[in-house]
């Protein structure tokens, strides 16, 4: 590694910047918590899954297949089909970290949304790796701290029903997707899907309809590519 | 018992997927095929669970308080509100209509 070493006035602004987005992700671990023991989940189960699993939107889906009744197999189908996205975030992380053997096992494993993004903007390899390090441990230390503490709160609670946290799932799902919106063809596609999961609902066990869902994708992913090709996008 | 199953399971594949976009050369997945569908698939799938989280209770479609919960998400998220507020907020008006 040959690459010379960030001078202390590049690398400042960049740990700050990520430890902003760690404390700004860790924070809505409490939701993820709360969320995975009103699902049926225990303390430990939900904390193996931040642990584990850590990318929130697998996470999410889930609690929310197992919840809703799916069984291990669709919850599990599901969370790896959300998993999908980080295998392309990697794609554009291998050039810029460089990293080989057990750096690159320990790094993968930090691979989510926003290490990602504190990474991919920046112009040398130093300055990926220390945005992409400082985002990914940041987050991983809070959002497992705060996914604990939102699991004891959800259970000392009670019924979750009560407090609403039912409802709090499907919002967070939302604001997952809402970003994903404004993209050319985002809300016509998000229509499309939520009414094929509906209509699937009656028709299938649970787990199958967000499946089906997915499904959509495939479907308008192919017709798109076969209309107009887009070329290389970077 | 299923549900630490599942766990590891999604642990284990997730884990997998992230290793495999920083090892696997390029060529294998940036077919335009692959891509096209993996760009949409979190789309796709974050709406259907957001249809069936908040109007599917067991095989069948209802109406009720979660529903002006995500009613309350929308405005949120109109309004910029960041993740935590919308999730609380959603939560805290179907408790309120439960009342």
């Amino acid at each position: 590694m040959s690459e010379p070493a960030l001078s202390p006035d590049e690398r400042g602004p960049i740990v700050r910047d990520s430890l902003g987005v760690g404390i700004a992700t860790g924070l809505y671990g409490t939701s993820f918590g709360a969320v995975s023991v009103a699902s049926g989940l225990d303390v430990a189960q939900t904390c193996a899954l931040s642990l584990l699993v850590f990318t929130g939107a697998s996470q999410f889906a889930l609690v929310g297949v197992l919840g809703a009744g799916g069984s291990a197999v669709s919850a599990v189908l599901t969370a790896a089909l959300l998993g999908t996205r980080n295998t392309l975030y990697g794609l554009r992380l291998a050039p810029l970290l460089a990293w080989r053997g057990a750096r690159r096992l320990g790094a993968a494993h930090l691979v989510i949304d926003e290490s990602t993004a504190m990474a991919v903007t920046r112009g040398s390899t130093a300055a990926a790796r220390t945005g992409f390090t400082w985002t990914g441990v940041s987050v991983f230390v809070l959002w497992n701290l705060f996914t604990l503490l939102g699991a004891i709160g959800g259970t000392v609670l009670g019924d979750p029903r009560t407090y609403g946290l039912d409802a709090a799932v499907g919002a967070a799902f939302l604001a997952l997707l809402w970003p994903r919106l404004r993209e050319p063809g985002g809300l016509a596609l998000a229509l499309a899907a939520a009414a094929v999961a509906l209509l699937v609902v009656p028709l299938a066990p649970a787990g199958v309809p967000v499946l089906a869902a997915g499904g959509t994708a495939l479907l308008v992913g192919l017709l798109a590519r076969d209309r107009s090709r887009p070329g290389g996008t970077a | 018992m299923s549900t630490w199953w599942a766990v590891l399971a999604a642990g284990l594949a997730c884990y997998a997927l992230k290793l495999a976009g920083l090892s696997v050369p390029h060529r294998v997945l940036e077919r335009p095929a692959v891509r096209a569908v993996a760009d949409r698939l979190p789309v796709a799938l974050l709406a259907g669970l957001v249809a069936v989280q908040v109007l599917g209770n067991d095989q069948d479609l209802v109406l009720d308080a979660r529903a002006a919960g995500l009613g309350a998400a929308v405005v949120l998220l109109l309004l910029r509100a960041p993740f935590l507020v919308v999730v609380v907020g959603a939560a805290l008006t179907a408790a309120l209509l439960r009342l």
